[in-house]
């Protein structure tokens, strides 16, 4: 695989291990690293990356998987929408398995409800093109690396010209629930391993603020192996340094603006807005809803539904490990009453959440 | 979710690039990217090209862990 193939190398991962260990060998303390992509979340594992850097280097998952941090209220709205005849629901994979209140969407399949899960955006178009008699309603879940897809399903619906295509839209969006994670005294980040595809939209300069506002060392990161070490080791030099700056290690795919042209579909169909993230709370702009312009293919406004009493599951530590502060072996469900193929919180259904990463490669 | 796929352009019909990495081949819309060219490799997520890569930056970044190998440095 050419540009992923050469960032696995073993022996130039060892040589940075041993750039990483020699930076470290005189420090005693412990540096702490956050990374806030589920992606990276899985690198980290995948690659026993944890296991492989000095102890005085720690790294830590945040909420960083979207599929874990939507609340538990959206999903039983789309098993309410679910359940009504009219509707075919078109998402992502990974959300067909989160467990609601009481239901989930792959529960109401098994019991007749429509639930297609697509690899694009535009294959849900191209479903309600195929189903004019039917309202298909697609789960925009997902940070700006999937909100454009999204955006762009939404603009190809309006040149179609087609009024049964609806999205329940929940993106969410960086850097804000990093400034909201920074200014948590009970947590302390030493450094952000900036998410890599959301910052090839936003861009590198767009943790710029974050950086000097909250005096944080950022560095955009690329999900290769080679690409977490070397991350990791320009955090640790900027803390050693004493600088708090945005780097940008990922520069074959990264520019400081981002990509001006998703950025401005984002701009005609979304706007920002506060947004509930699951076990952190509301946090100001971290959301996208849809323009009034666009508000005929926004199923919130389009298609009022009665969805039940949002429950969360007691005893489960989501929120907790979402927000860096607990690992998944602190939960007494883990491995227990939580599994993958069972699972009670977001962070094991997502095959990016940090305890079904722990739970397939953990040790 | 974020993940997303370094697919080499193949053909490009109008507004969409057929993309090849492993011989599975892959539509991808490119509303989101300029001047693309059959060769170029782009990241594909959800159907869309999201980025271009940049080869000579690609080049550099991996320079910079040959210079580590090449100071001598290696694992204990």
């Amino acid at each position: 695989m050419k540009y992923a193939g050469e960032f696995r190398d073993p022996a130039l991962a060892k040589a940075m291990l041993a750039t990483i260990k020699k930076q470290v060998a005189d420090y005693s303390g412990v540096i702490t690293l956050m990374e806030v992509c589920g992606t990276h979340t899985m690198s980290v594992y995948q690659h026993g990356i944890r296991n492989l850097l000095p102890q005085q280097i720690r790294l830590i998952s945040g909420p960083g998987c979207p599929v874990c941090v939507t609340p538990i209220g959206y999903v039983d709205r789309a098993v309410a929408h679910a359940r009504c005849e009219d509707v075919i629901i078109a998402t992502f994979g990974d959300m067909v398995r989160v467990p609601g209140s009481s239901s989930s969407l792959l529960r109401e399949q098994a019991t007749g409800a429509q639930i297609k899960i697509v690899y694009s955006p535009l294959d849900a178009v191209a479903l309600a093109e195929k189903n004019l008699e039917k309202k298909i309603i697609f789960l925009g879940v997902g940070f700006e690396t999937t909100a454009p897809t999204i955006a762009g399903s939404i603009v190809a619906a309006k040149q179609k010209d087609l009024s049964n295509y609806f999205v329940l839209c929940a993106h969410k969006t960086m850097p804000a629930p990093m400034a909201a994670l920074t200014s948590d005294p009970e947590l302390q980040v030493d450094g952000y391993i900036c998410p890599a595809h959301v910052s090839a939209v936003i861009g590198a300069d767009a943790y710029k603020s974050l950086a000097e506002q909250f005096k944080v060392p950022c560095v955009v990161t690329g999900f290769e192996p080679l690409d977490m070490l070397k991350g990791v080791q320009m955090l640790v030099q900027q803390v050693l340094d004493g600088r708090a700056e945005v780097e940008n290690e990922y520069q074959r795919i990264v520019k400081p603006q981002g990509n001006g042209k998703a950025q401005a579909l984002l701009a005609e169909v979304f706007e920002t807005c506060d947004s509930g993230w699951r076990g952190i709370g509301v946090i100001p702009n971290s959301g996208l809803r849809i323009r009034d312009e666009y508000r005929a293919f926004d199923a919130k406004v389009q298609l009022p539904v009665e969805a039940e009493e949002p429950k969360e599951h007691k005893g489960c530590l989501c929120g907790e490990i979402l927000k860096g502060k607990l690992v998944p072996k602190d939960c007494p469900l883990f491995r227990m009453a939580c599994t993958p193929e069972n699972p009670v919180g977001a962070c094991m259904v997502s095959s990016e959440g940090t305890c079904a990463a722990e739970y397939k490669y953990g040790c | 979710m974020c993940l997303a796929v370094p697919m080499k352009v193949v053909e490009i019909d109008e507004g969409t690039a057929i993309c090849e990495i492993d011989g599975v081949r892959r539509e991808g819309s490119l509303m989101m990217i300029d001047d693309v060219a059959v060769g170029d490799y782009v990241l594909l997520h959800a159907g869309f090209a999201i980025e271009k890569i940049d080869p000579v930056e690609a080049e550099k970044t991996l320079e910079v862990f040959r210079d580590a190998l090449d100071a001598g440095l290696s694992a204990e």
